[in-house]
C-alpha cells in the first residue's frame, strides 16, 4: 500500500481518535442519508478514477475517517478483489449503519453516474451509426488507450525489485494480450508463483 | 431471465479475480463479452469502453454500460450487482477482521506478488483496445501522445479526452 502524507487536520468529533486504524470504537454517527449523499458527490465529480475524490470526502471534507483508518481501510480493498472504491463506500458504510449503510454508500456512489452513462448509452444507440459518432468515439478510445498505457507504464515503474517480479508482468501480458488465456486460471496460477517468490523473498530478509 | 442470470454470474465470477480494479479487468471482459459469448462486436465493445471513459464515475460503470447494451436496464442492474455484490461480502465480512491479517507475512506477499500482475493486465487492456478499436497510424499516434502527456506533464486527462474526441470528430484517428 503507497504510504499517504498523514498531514490531516485531526476531525473535530472525536478531539482523542486513537491512531491505529479500523478499530471501531462507537465512531460519530453518519446517517445512511448522509452516506448516501457524500458517496454520490463523489461518484459524479471523478473522472477516469474517483479515488482522489473518495479520500478527499471521507478525510478533508466531512471527517468520517481519520488518514490512517482511511489507509488502512483502502490497503484491505486493495488487497481484496473487485471494484475498489465501491468496497471503499461499502466498509465506511457499514461501519456507520451496517447493511443498510452500505447499500446507501454504494447506490450513491453509482446512482448518479450510472444514469449519466444510461443517457448517453441511449445517445449512442440513437445516433452511434453516424459516421460523426464513429470517429468521435474512436478517438476517445484512441486516448483511452494512451492513458491506459501511461498508467501501466508509471505502475511498472513504481514496482518493487523489478528484476525478480517484471517477468511475471510479461508473462501476464502474453498469456491474458496474446494467447487469450480465461484470466481466472491465469491469475491463480501467476499469483501462486509470484506470491510464493515474494514469501520466499520476505523470509529470506526477516532472517538474521 | 437466463440472460440476465449469465450477465450476473459471469460477471460475479471476473470480478473476484479483479486485482489491480476494473482496468485491469478489461481484456477478461473483452474475452468473455466479445469472443466467447458474442454478446457485442469488437465496435461496439470499443464505443462502450469509450462512452463510460468520456463519463463521470467509477471505472466500473463500463460494466453497467455493457449489460444495459446487451439487457437493457434489468441488463445494467444485474451486471452492477454481479460485479458489487461478491466483493462486497467479503469486504463486508473481512473488514472487522483486518487488522489481524495486514501485516501477517502471506498478506505481504500476496501484495507484493499480485502487483506486477495488474501492471500486465493494464497493459494488456491498453493493447487489445487499441486492436479492437482498429486503430490507423492516427490513432496510434494520438495513443502515443496521450500517454506521453500524461506522463510528462500535469494536465487534466478529461482535456485529453475531448481532443481525443475533437480529433475522432476530424476523422483523424
Amino acid at each position: 500500500m503507497p504510504s499517504r502524507p498523514a498531514t490531516v487536520s485531526m476531525p473535530e468529533t472525536g478531539a482523542q481518535e486513537q491512531p491505529g486504524g479500523g478499530g471501531g470504537n462507537s465512531p460519530a454517527p453518519v446517517t445512511c442519508r448522509q452516506l448516501f449523499l457524500g458517496f454520490s458527490s463523489v461518484g459524479i465529480s471523478g473522472f477516469g478514477g474517483v479515488l482522489p475524490f473518495a479520500r478527499r470526502m471521507l478525510v478533508e471534507e466531512r471527517c468520517w475517517l481519520t488518514a490512517e483508518e482511511f489507509n488502512s481501510l483502502l490497503g484491505l480493498c486493495q488487497f481484496l478483489p473487485g471494484p475498489n472504491v465501491a468496497n471503499l463506500s461499502i466498509a465506511v458504510g457499514s461501519r456507520y449503519q451496517g447493511i443498510r449503510g452500505a447499500v446507501a454508500a454504494v447506490t450513491g456512489l453509482f446512482g448518479g453516474p450510472l444514469l449519466i452513462v444510461l443517457l448517453l448509452g441511449l445517445l449512442y444507440d440513437r445516433y452511434g451509426q453516424l459516421p460523426q459518432a464513429q470517429g468521435l468515439l474512436r478517438g476517445v478510445a484512441a486516448v483511452g488507450c494512451g492513458l491506459l498505457f501511461g498508467t501501466a507504464w508509471r505502475m511498472a515503474l513504481a514496482l518493487k525489485l523489478k528484476r525478480l517480479f517484471l517477468p511475471f508482468t510479461l508473462a501476464v501480458f502474453v498469456a491474458v494480450a496474446v494467447l487469450r488465456w480465461p484470466m481466472p486460471v491465469v491469475m491463480v496460477g501467476l499469483l501462486s508463483l509470484s506470491g510464493g517468490v515474494a514469501y520466499a523473498y520476505l523470509r529470506r530478509k526477516a532472517a538474521p | 431471465m437466463m440472460l440476465l442470470a449469465d450477465l450476473f454470474f459471469q460477471f460475479a465470477l471476473l470480478f473476484c479475480v479483479a486485482f489491480g480494479g476494473a482496468s485491469a479487468l478489461l481484456p477478461e471482459m473483452h474475452r468473455v463479452v466479445v469472443l466467447e459469448k458474442h454478446w457485442l462486436d469488437d465496435a461496439t465493445f470499443t464505443h462502450l469502453y469509450a462512452i463510460a471513459q468520456a463519463a463521470p464515475g467509477p471505472n466500473g460503470l463500463v460494466v453497467s454500460l455493457i449489460g444495459w447494451e446487451v439487457a437493457g436496464v434489468p441488463g445494467a442492474l444485474a451486471a452492477s450487482l454481479g460485479m458489487i455484490l461478491p466483493t462486497g461480502i467479503m469486504i463486508y465480512v473481512l473488514m472487522r477482521h483486518w487488522h489481524r491479517f495486514a501485516g501477517a507475512r502471506w498478506q505481504q506477499s500476496v501484495q507484493l506478488g499480485v502487483a506486477p500482475l495488474a501492471v500486465g493486465l493494464i497493459f494488456a487492456a491498453a493493447f487489445l483496445i487499441g486492436q479492437s478499436a482498429g486503430l490507423g497510424w492516427g490513432g496510434t499516434i494520438l495513443a502515443a501522445l496521450t500517454a506521453v502527456a500524461l506522463l510528462k506533464t500535469k494536465w487534466h486527462p478529461l482535456w485529453l479526452i475531448g481532443l481525443g474526441a475533437l480529433a475522432g470528430l476530424l476523422g483523424w484517428v
